[in-house]
This record gives structure tokens, sequence and C-alpha cells, in this order.
């Protein structure tokens, strides 16, 4: 069955294509059944090439198929090709299943929007880009589907795009996309210098003829990207107000079809970072910086969405960190559970806001528990999850890696532990706040808030009860809470069967030698459980009985550390005065003056120089005789002196 | 006596020829610059033509070479067909200006 992979991509592709041609005929809810079902069998074919796989015997279990030959340029020879790992199974087993689920979630929330079929339409395409990013066999083909995720992240975070402030998010999200995928490219034309060939595999031959300097270049180039991409430090700002785009969309980004590219790059690379220790420790240290940062903003927001932005922020420092220290199979453990439980919460963030009518500001919500038992269950586990509680998957999958930074260097496991402790108190801030406490919806006033369905009609007088979502909206919350929940099996089924066993090969004697001993590692996974619980304790004692705690809200969190004015006052102001400089006196001075010097040069000669022509008759004669005549002289005046 | 100049009469030479051809045309182009009347204008028009025309003769029967004259045919072809546009435009413009003094016609004033 590892032949039909492409099929893999093709399926939502064909479904883009479907809803392209017949989206708006389908209409609702028929376009988001069809699509659905489309990224649905996508996951079918997926499984079956994994259990295909999984036949094959371990240490060549790979599978290369070079489709047609798509850049064929003398020395550059690039295929269109796929390639199936146990690292990119991984990815295209999760990236499709939870897909899928959101689809089916899709249905019901965007039920009654005016773009309902554009909407699938853009999903389906979303979809298929990441799965071209994550099978290509070559850096090419993945900047094919890198570009296709920024793309479609660009068109869906935009999605109300009559909203002023979606339209800018779309926009922020893609400048920032652009400027990694800029460092993305040069990577790929230092690697084709030096190797003369873009396929991974060809590369990863000839580690030893790039040189040292040249792969730390090529690493931090791409780093540049995964920054973007994964919203890392500095380039992180775009991924917080991409919470524009529709719940649905948000879950899509942040579980399965972007910021895990990022995470995905940087394990599949894992041979030439593991030549350059320089830049694994950038990467380390890029994200156990990202991690707190994000963690600590996360402490302080309003917006249910923007805390779940920032805990993904937080969440991918922890993977790029595990990467940087050299635990790929921890990222990988920890990008897989993370999918399934931030999924979980994000659609259960989308159930909340549905039920509420268009509410996102948790100090409108409260006691939801009473009013929405299914999501205020799945929230939970999604909740616990996140914050390490074991036994479930986000314990086991913080807990590895918390062990290799240790083991690392115990400053990186310090930041790790503080942001563990950050995470299970803002997650517990948020759960208090929505699902506990008093029913503080009750006295909602029309707000201005960015809100999801702008077009929505905001209801006067009494506000209607919240209601609980329907099982379209559900199953997928129920689906994901059970994942995520179990998840953590992941890490300890049986040695053959554990994920660490499954993508050992791809990583092999790049990996990570874990060689604490057994007591300590009781000891940290012990303390792990132990901050989380402390965490989650604080967060709830904190959050249930009051909503409003400005002591523990500073503004310099509020304002995401002021890093949009940072990057405001360093590159937007600036640069619009370059452009009010260019605008004023380059086009109006220099190039216009040009243009304009020109034409009245032109001008003032052909006003002498018409003076010539009398219309005389008689002038013009006169002129043809004197040159006659001039010419006559000269030819005489020849023959004299010669 | 040279068989040149012996060939056209008897005891006149070529130079002569040349020399009112020379006078010939010099009083044909004064009088195209100093007349305003159109069709005096043409008249020394052709008499420029006519004095090149006679130089053209002069040089064949000295050089002893019959192109001039073949060459001279051609002119006064050509010069037909000049004076039959000219003249047609000149009674063109008569007919709606009443007028055939050149200075009159100046449209063409940058």
């Amino acid at each position: 069955m590892l032949h039909v992979t492409y099929l893999i991509i093709l399926l939502p592709l064909v479904g883009f294509a479907v809803q392209v041609l017949f989206g708006r005929r389908l209409g609702d809810p028929l376009a988001g059944v069809v699509a659905t079902l489309f990224v649905a069998a996508s996951f079918v074919v997926s499984v079956g090439v994994f259990f295909n796989l999984l036949s094959v015997q371990g240490s060549v279990r790979s599978f290369n198929q070079n489709l047609w030959t798509w850049i064929p340029v003398g020395g550059l020879q690039v295929h269109a090709g796929l390639y199936v790992d146990p690292l990119s199974m991984t990815m295209v087993l999760f990236v499709t299943g939870i897909s899928a689920l959101i689809h089916l979630y899709s249905i019901g929330y965007m039920k009654g929007d005016r773009d309902y079929p554009k909407f699938f339409l853009y999903m389906n395409l979303f979809v298929a880009s990441m799965l071209i990013l994550v099978l290509g066999n070559n850096l090419l083909v993945t900047y094919v589907g890198w570009e296709g995720v920024g793309t479609c992240s660009y068109l869906l975070v935009a999605f109300w795009f009559t909203r002023d402030s979606a339209a800018a998010a779309g926009k922020k999200a893609f400048i920032y996309n652009r400027i990694g995928d800029a460092g993305f490219i040069a990577a790929v034309f230092l690697t084709f210098d030096k190797v003369g060939s873009v396929d991974y595999s060809t590369i990863f031959a000839n580690i030893g003829k790039i040189g040292g300097g040249n792969i730390t270049a090529i690493c931090l180039l791409l780093l540049v990207g995964v920054a973007a991409k994964s919203a890392q430090i500095p380039l992180f700002p775009w991924l917080a107000d991409a919470m524009e785009g529709p719940t649905p969309v948000s879950a899509l980004i942040h579980a399965a079809t972007m910021v895990t590219a990022g995470v995905y790059l940087l394990c599949r690379i894992n041979p030439l970072l593991h030549a350059s220790p320089d830049a694994a420790w950038t990467v380390a240290i890029i994200g156990a910086v990202t991690a707190f940062v994000a963690a600590t903003i996360a402490c302080a927001q309003d917006d249910i969405k923007k805390v779940l932005a920032y805990s993904t922020i937080s969440q991918l420092g922890y993977m790029v960190l595990a990467i940087g220290s050299g635990a790929y199979e921890a990222a990988i453990f920890l990008m897989v559970a993370h999918a399934f439980f931030k999924g979980l919460l994000f659609l259960g963030a989308g159930s909340v806001i549905h039920g509420l009518h268009d509410e996102q500001d948790l100090k409108r919500m409260g006691n939801l528990r009473v009013y929405m038992p299914i999501t205020f269950v799945t929230f939970g586990v999604g909740w616990l999850a996140i914050a390490g509680v074991p036994p479930l998957s986000g314990f086991w999958a913080k807990g590895d890696i918390l062990e290799n930074t240790w083991a690392a260097h115990p400053a990186l496991w310090a930041v790790g532990l503080a942001t563990a402790v950050l995470t299970a108190y803002y997650m517990s801030r948020l759960t208090g706040l929505a699902f506990f406490g008093k029913d503080r919806w009750k006295n909602k006033v029309p707000i201005d808030a960015a809100t999801d369905f702008p077009d929505a009609h905001h209801a006067e007088g009494p506000v209607p009860e919240p209601h609980e979502s329907k099982w379209v909206m559900t199953v997928p919350l129920v689906v994901l809470a059970v994942l995520a929940a179990v998840g953590g099996v992941m890490a300890f089924a049986t040695p053959h069967l554990s994920l660490a066993h499954w993508v050992d090969p791809v990583f092999g004697g790049n990996l990570y030698n874990d060689h604490e001993s057994t007591s300590t590692l009781w000891k940290l996974g012990t303390l792990d459980g132990v901050v989380a619980v402390i965490g989650v304790f604080i967060g709830l004692r904190l959050w249930i009985t009051r909503a409003e705690r400005p002591k523990l809200e500073w503004a310099f969190l509020r304002h995401s550390w002021y890093i949009n004015e940072l990057f405001d006052a360093v590159i937007g102001r600036p640069g619009t005065r370059l452009a009010e400089f260019s605008s004023t006196v380059i086009e109006d001075k220099v190039i216009d003056g040009a243009v304009n010097g020109t034409a009245t040069l032109v001008r003032r000669t052909g006003g002498q120089l018409k003076r010539v022509q009398t219309g005389y008759v008689r002038n013009y004669a006169l002129w043809i005789v004197v040159g006659v005549v001039v010419l006559f002289g000269f030819m005489l005046s020849r023959m004299w002196w010669s | 006596m040279t068989a040149a100049t012996t060939a056209i009469n008897g005891n006149i030479s070529g130079e002569w020829y040349l020399a009112l051809a020379g006078v010939l045309f010099a009083i044909g182009a004064f009088g195209l610059l100093i007349r305003r009347n159109v069709l005096v204008m043409f008249m020394c028009v052709e008499l420029m033509l006519n004095a090149a025309n006679l130089t053209f003769v002069t040089f064949a029967n000295m050089l002893h070479d019959i192109g001039g004259q073949v060459l001279v045919f051609f002119v006064l072809v050509v010069a037909a067909a000049e004076v039959v546009v000219g003249l047609g435009i000149v009674v063109a413009i008569f007919r709606r200006r009443a007028s055939a003094t050149a200075d009159d016609f100046h449209l063409m004033k940058g």
C-alpha cells in the first residue's frame, strides 16, 4: 500500500478542486460534509500506509517515491518525490486524523456563515499543503507545502476580512511568515551550493562535505523559517493575532497543520543539527525563552482564545527546546500529545464561544459547567492534560522533555519547570473563569470586542442561556478528550510499540543519550507532577472566587511584553518614515523631477527650434541654396588644396 | 583646335557652354529666391533644370559619353511630371485663395 502514498495528498486536493467547482452548489451543510469525507478518506489511507510501513522491518523502515521530475535544470534535478518514514508517518497520521475531526466540528460551527463553502475550500487546501510539507523528500517540495500553509493561514485568519482587525491579522501572519520563508529559501540555496542537491537523503549523506560553518549557517537560516512558522521568539506575535480567524481555524493551525511544521522541519534535518552544536544550542535557548515568555503572557490575557494561543507558543517553545537538547523523540511525543489536547481545548473554546453567542471574554463567562456539561468534561481533560497532571498525556510528554533538558543543562530545565508551573496556573485560571464561579455572562452589555461571527445579530434585552453544542461539535471533543487522556500510552506501552521506539530509526545515532539513573528520573517525574498539581491548585483557588485581580495581571504581560510596540518602534515607524520619505522626496522630487525635467527640456528646445519653420517657401529655398553653395565651396576648396 | 571644341560649333569651346549653364542656373536660383509669384518661381525652377541639362549635354560632348545625353531625357520627363503636379497644386490653391503669391501660403509656420 506504500505506493499509493500520494493519495494522502491527492484526496484533500481533490476535495479542494470539488469545492472550487461545486462548492456553491453543494451549499450548507453538504459542502462541509464532502470536505470532511475527503480528509477522512485521507486519514484512512494514512492508516493503511502506516500498517504497511509497520510490517517493514526496523532499520530500513522507509519508502522513497519519485513521482516525476519537477525541475530538470542542468545540475539541479528536483523530483516531486515523497518520503515515508516513521517521522513523516507520525505527522501524517495526526495531521489527517485531527484535521478530519476539526472539519467535522466546522460543519456545526460554521453553520449559517455567508462563505460556508469557501471556508471548507481553504481548509482542504490547508490540509493538502501541510501533507505536501510533511511528505516531501526534498527541501523544495517541503518549501511548496511551507508556502501553501502560509498562504492558507492568511486566507483563513482573514476569513472574516470585512472586519478590519481580521484583515490586519491575516496580513500580519503572512508578513511574519514571509520573513521566515526568506530564511528557508536562503538555506535551500546554500544547501544546493554546497551539496549540489536538495534531497534530504543526499544532503545527509554529504554532511562531511558541507563544512562546519556552513552547516551552522544552514541550520540558523532554517531556524529563521522555523521561528516564523512555529511562532518562536522574536517572530511569535502573529500567532496571537491569528485568533481573529474562526475558532476551528485556530484549532487547525495550532493542533495540526501549521505551527507544528517548524518543529517537524527541525526533526527532519536532525543530522544537520547534530553536526552543529552551536546551532543546536541556539535552538534550545530560543525554545526555552519562548516557552517561558509566552507562558507569562498567557497568565494575563482576557480573551479565551488568546490564552490558548500563547499557551501554544509556550508549548512549541518546549518542543523546540527539546530538539535543541537533542531529545527529538520527546519533541515528537509532545507534538502529538499537544495536537490532541490543544485541538481539544480550541474546539472546546469554540463550543463555549458558540454556546455563549459569540462571547470570548473570560471575564464575562463563569459557571458554564452547569450549562455545557459535555464541553466542560472534555475541556477539563484537555486542561489537566496540558497542565501536566498525571496520568494524562501532557504529563508524560512534558516529563520526557524536562528529563532530557535536565541532562542537557540544568538552567534549561529550570526554565522548563518554571514554565510548567505557569502552564498549570494559567490553564486553571482559564478554566476557573470560564466554567466555575458566578454566572457573569448574565450582565452582558453590548461590546465592541472582536468576536467570531461579526454578522451575527446581537440581540437586545435578556441574555439567552448558554446551550450545549450539537453532536457534530461534541463528538470531536469526546474523541480528542479520550486521546488526550490516554495519549501517554505512547510513551510506555510495550517497548516495541512505544513512540520512541517507532521513530528511533529516523534519529538513529543522533539521539540524545539518556544516561540519567532511574532514581533521578523518578525524582524528576515526581517533581513534574507535584508542580503541575500545585499550579492547578493555585490557579483554581485564585480565580474561582474572583474574576478581577489586577495585581496578578500586569500591564506588561497584558501587552505581551510590549513586543508589538517594540517592533512598531524599531521597524514599523522607521519603515513608515522611509516610505513617507520615498513618497514625498524620492517620488516627487527625484523621479517626477527627472521625468518633468526631460519634458521641459524638450519643450523649450522645440520652442526655440520652431522659429526655423517660417512657412515661407523662399526661406526654405534660401536654405537649400545656401547648402548648395556651402557644399560647392567645400568641394572647390578640396580641389584647390589638393 | 581640339576635337572636343570643334564638335559643337567650329570655334566655340565647351567651357563657354558650361559658363552659360552656370549663369542660367544662377539666374534661376536668384529668381526663385526673390520672386513671390508661384508661376514665376516655377519658371525659375525650369531654368535651373535646363541649366543642368545644358551641362549634361556639354559634358557628354566633351567626354564622348552618350550617358549624359540620355540623362537629359530622364530629367525632361521628370521635370514634366513635376510641373504637372506643381501646377495642379497651384491651380487648386488659386481656386481657393484667389492668389498666386507664395508668401500668402505660410500655413506650415512652426
